[in-house]
């Protein structure tokens, strides 16, 4: 097949389509002096190989990324996770940051919410409000987002074990704005698999956390379909200290399995794969980073096509958000941080991200505060206007170095996929203890380079120096906790508690039965029925997980 | 290290709701490397599970871990429930994202160190072996 | 290092933890109360007690399961000791226990008494310090008495000697794992444990298991090969009412009288090689080294003018 051929197929099909749907960011993308920029830089002879492997941006394998136009198009979602304290202060920050340029939000939620307690439930007690915003009721929900239109602004809800009831409280809020629920866009995390291995905030044993996660797909793809309703990460396995191969295996591994699961429910693929997405770190190494997501792109098109023959193009496409290591940042001489976010960001970019969130330089010590926060949008601003990576598609493609390190990282993963399957699956592992290990052993190793030397952190094992000024850090205010408990008990007096017990005792019903808990929940949470009140019921007939 | 006293044994918890065991998992690992006897309680205890388990195992020292910011009321309340228990002896050490200006606060609540992020793990498996030393001279001398 | 004897023996009737926690630590360190200690308990308490070893090989579930029993027993209103055993390593001396994690959910029970234990690369073995921390925890009034330990191996066979009765546990996909444990199968385990039973492959492995059991099973007319799945506590009621025939059973015919004298004889030797080592040491030392190992230790013994 001569180049021209397969790139004018290319032309004709996918990028016509694509410009179609809407043109590019600029009519001309020229360098300073009037030089055009190449849309995409290809070989003299595009062959078989080239094809099989590299291929086309927005065609299978979709190794140079998921759009034919990539960020010429649309530049990535500067999507910056926030939220602390109550509703109404991460309001505030929202419209911030939306003012400022964010493109869409991110909510952090406080520990207890994620764990499924109320606020003041006496596990709760000094965690209220410290690493994400709170929310007991609906009510705070709407407090939320309160003057934010739901049908403008697209919402990423980092949520895992309860995401099913927060998603509940988003529907009601929209419903309650005017919003109808299919024109809805954002996503919730809803990865519970990597909960038992990285993350730690798990409520539910594995197998009803997966009955929970079908629910919502199911649910979902008949009236949310704008809605993506899993982000299968790899964020927090890296973070805990997992090499970049272990990074892809483990994330598409659990992959694989929702989407199993789904199957097993009676889910058709290509009726809801196309609304999973996933979560990548964005570490420090840029040209390993860069490798890794390409070699995870190829490899989950690979698994779609072949193992769950999907036949929509849309199912084999891995849309991906990606956030800057967070332990990566250091707390000594935290100006360097920024430098170090501006790496990792552009590994992102050149990783054909479709969304990022960049870490503050303050974040090793606390919260970000206002400047901080302002600063690491900055990054992802200048990045993409300033420094002209974002003018053309997937540059690094044919780079001898690039090229080699993806087809080492695909066939890494590919192994150790191949490994947990042979030993009975993720689920199976988890209980094992087989990838905890894994990770264990990558992180134990590398601390150990920081530790001897080896690996040079700078300002932390290296070039340090004596007196340091003190930062201004965001301090959560103590009396934050106070407020939401003493809110908490408002809303339970003014709400109809007959209601509410009704709602629950459905709740129930249906949880035993093995329905679809999403309307019971949709119906609880309309009442005002607590998160904490809702996990109850759900914790006496799944059971806790207890590691 | 021990040469002729029996190892030191060292209980690691993480207290509150806080997921992130990397750094504690590490430590416990660096600890056992330098001969500690090492019992790790997991992510997700309280401290009376984490007092009264050390008191069980009659520990030479406590190592605790917080990364969410509930350091303040969460390490002090281990320090309470151990004295709770009869075990006001045994010293109790912390690290994490904790803010310089907190340590203070920490150290009078009872707290024997305090260690922020970046600390070098030498550093750290140092305090542990003074403390457990300084916890059985203390006892020999009973 | 530690507070005087009676000060711990006072402790031990009052089921007070720490004075529990101190006088394990004073047996297993081998220090000056130690003997006092051990001379003054009460001796009859161990009669009563049932002493259950749990071996197995990593994976199949065997700490989970451990949590599973205690849930059990403390149902049954039993006070229960537990001695968790994990492997020291041989060069740094320290040790990972983590057996310890699976069972926090008894942390705040009173009546859940758990030693996490190194093996401390005792050139004795383990029989010295865990046979006293038996009789330590049976003082303070546990009645049944679990230890767990890791893998295959030497630490193993120890505490076959030191139970009463051992459970092997084991879960399916261990299929060449189990090939190769097949002889010592037998001697080891009076019940063999299916852990996962919900899983792939648990009849299979149950069969196989049978067949190695079946001339046990007849003789004592108690089934050996038990399934539970102890994530979801199931079949472990079962377990330990299998356990408690068993117990009667060897109690009967005056197995459990024997196994006994042997867990006493075994501790002592191991006692007695713990108490020689630091003479041992210092005796080879002063032996000459050029020689065969075997001749010197000849000489060794000359000079220890034993007999």
């Amino acid at each position: 097949m001569s180049t021209h051929t397969k790139q004018t197929e290319w032309q004709e099909q996918e990028l016509a389509a694509s410009l179609n749907r809407f043109p590019e960011r600029k009519e001309e993308f020229t360098f300073h002096g009037e030089v055009e920029v190449p849309r995409l830089a290809l070989p003299e002879n595009i062959d078989d190989e080239y094809l099989e492997h590299i291929g086309f941006p927005g065609k299978y394998p979709y190794t140079r990324g998921v759009q034919p136009t990539m960020y010429r198009g649309r530049l990535w979602t500067m999507r910056q996770y926030a939220g602390f304290s109550t509703a109404a202060e991460s309001n505030k920050r929202y419209r911030y940051l939306l003012e400022q340029g964010t493109t869409g939000l991110s909510v952090a939620f406080d520990l207890p919410t994620q764990i499924g307690y109320d606020s003041d439930d006496a596990m709760a007690l000094g965690e209220v409000g410290k690493v994400g915003v709170a929310i007991d009721t609906l009510a705070d929900m709407e407090a939320l987002f309160a003057d934010i239109p739901l049908d403008k602004i697209s919402t990423s809800m980092t949520i895992n074990s309860p995401a099913i009831v927060l998603l509940a409280m988003y529907i009601v809020v929209a419903e309650k704005q005017g919003v109808p629920a299919d024109k809805l866009r954002g996503t919730i995390q809803n990865d519970v698999l990597k909960e038992y291995v990285a993350r730690g905030t798990y409520i539910f044993p594995p197998k009803p956390s997966l009955g929970l996660i079908t629910d919502i797909f199911q649910w979902c793809s008949s009236n949310m379909p704008l809605f993506n309703t899993i982000s299968i990460s790899g964020y927090h396995i890296r973070e805990a200290g997992s090499t970049a191969a272990q990074e892809v295996a483990f994330t598409l591994a659990n992959g694989i399995t929702y989407v199993q699961t789904a199957i097993d429910a009676g889910l058709e693929t290509d009726h809801f794969a196309k609304r999973l997405a996933f979560f990548f770190n964005a570490s420090s190494n840029l040209l390993e980073e860069i490798a890794k997501f390409r070699a995870a792109r190829r490899l989950w098109a690979r698994i779609m096509k072949n193992r769950f023959e999907a036949k929509n193009p849309a199912s084999m496409m891995m849309r991906f958000h990606a956030q800057t290591a967070g332990s990566s940042l250091a707390a000594t001489q935290i100006d360097n941080n920024i430098v170090r976010v501006t790496i990792q960001a552009l590994a992102a970019v050149f990783g054909g991200t479709q969304s990022l969130h960049t870490n503050s330089r303050d974040e090793a010590l606390s919260l970000p505060t206002e400047d901080s926060v302002r600063t690491a949008l900055r990054t992802q601003q200048i990045i993409a206007h300033e420094s002209g990576v974002a003018d053309t598609v997937d540059p690094f493609a044919g780079s001898y170095y690039i090229e080699q390190l993806t087809d080492a990282i695909e066939l890494a993963a590919e192994e150790l996929i191949a490994k947990i399957e042979g030993a009975g699956g993720v689920v199976a592992c988890i209980e094992n203890g087989f990838i905890k290990r894994q990770i264990e052993q990558a992180s134990y190793d590398y601390q150990k380079e920081i530790e001897s030397g080896d690996r040079v952190i700078v300002g932390v094992n290296a070039f340090q120096i004596d007196k340091e000024e003190k930062p201004e850090l965001l301090r959560v205010n103590p009396a934050v906790e106070e407020a939401q408990v003493s809110s908490l008990r408002d809303v339970r007096a003014e709400r109809n508690n007959q209601e509410v017990e009704a709602t629950l005792v459905s709740l129930k019903e249906a949880a035993e039965s093995g329905d679809n808990l999403m309307e019971p929940i949709i119906a609880a949470v309309r009442s005002y029925a607590s998160l904490g009140e809702i996990c109850s019921v759900l914790r006496q007939i799944f059971g806790e997980y207890r590691d | 290290m021990t040469t002729e006293q029996s190892p030191y044994r060292v209980l690691i918890g993480k207290p509150g709701l806080d997921g992130h065991d990397r750094g504690a998992k590490f430590i416990a690992r660096a600890l056992r490397d330098e001969g500690f006897e090492v019992i790790y309680t997991g992510i997700r205890r309280t401290a009376a599970e984490i007092a009264a388990t050390a008191i069980q195992e009659d520990v030479d020292v406590v190592g605790l871990s917080s990364l969410s910011g509930a350091h303040l009321r969460l390490f002090p309340e281990v320090v309470q429930e151990l004295k709770n228990r009869g075990g006001a002896d045994i010293p109790v050490l912390g690290g994490g994202v904790i803010p310089d200006e907190d340590i203070e606060l920490l150290l009078k609540k009872g707290m024997n160190a305090i260690f922020t992020s970046g600390t070098p793990a030498a550093t750290i498996i140092q305090s542990f072996t003074t403390a457990s030393q300084q916890h059985r001279d203390h006892d020999a001398q009973k | 290092m530690t507070p005087k004897s009676d000060t711990l023996l006072a402790g031990l009737k009052n089921q007070d933890p720490r004075a529990i926690g101190r006088a394990i630590s004073a047996v297993e360190n081998n220090s000056h109360e130690a003997v006092a200690l051990l001379s003054a308990l009460d001796r009859d308490r161990i009669h009563h007690v049932l002493v259950l070893g749990i071996t197995g090989p990593p994976g199949a579930g065997k700490s989970t399961l451990t949590s599973s029993l205690i849930r059990t027993l403390r149902h049954q209103k039993k006070r229960v000791g537990i001695i968790a055993v994990d492997p020291s390593s041989p060069i740094s001396g320290g040790a990972i226990l983590g057996d310890r994690i699976r069972m926090m959910d008894h942390a705040l029970d009173p009546d859940v008494v758990v030693r996490s234990m190194a093996t401390r690369g005792r050139l004795g073995g383990l029989c010295a310090s865990a046979g006293a921390t038996v009789r330590i925890m049976a003082a303070s009034g546990c009645e049944v008495v679990l230890i767990e330990t890791v893998g295959v191996g030497q630490s193993e066979m120890d505490i076959v000697r030191l139970a009463d009765i051992t459970l092997m546990v084991l879960a399916p996909g261990f299929g060449d794992d189990i090939q190769a444990m097949k002889a010592g199968l037998l001697e080891v385990a009076d019940f063999l444990v299916v852990n996962k039973s919900d899983t792939q492959g648990a009849e299979a492995l149950c069969m196989d298991m049978e067949q190695i059991f079946s001339a046990k099973e007849e003789k004592s007319g108690i089934k050996r090969v038990l399934q539970t799945v102890a994530t979801e506590n199931s079949g472990v009621e079962e377990l330990l009412d299998s356990v408690h025939s068993f117990s009667l059973y060897i109690t009967d015919n005056g197995i459990k009288e024997k196994r006994r004298d042997q867990a006493l004889n075994a501790e002592t030797l191991d006692w007695v090689i713990e108490m020689l080592r630091p003479q041992l040491i210092q005796a080879l030392e002063k032996t000459p080294g050029k020689n065969d190992p075997r001749l010197r230790a000849e000489q060794l013994i000359k000079t220890l003018k034993l007999q």
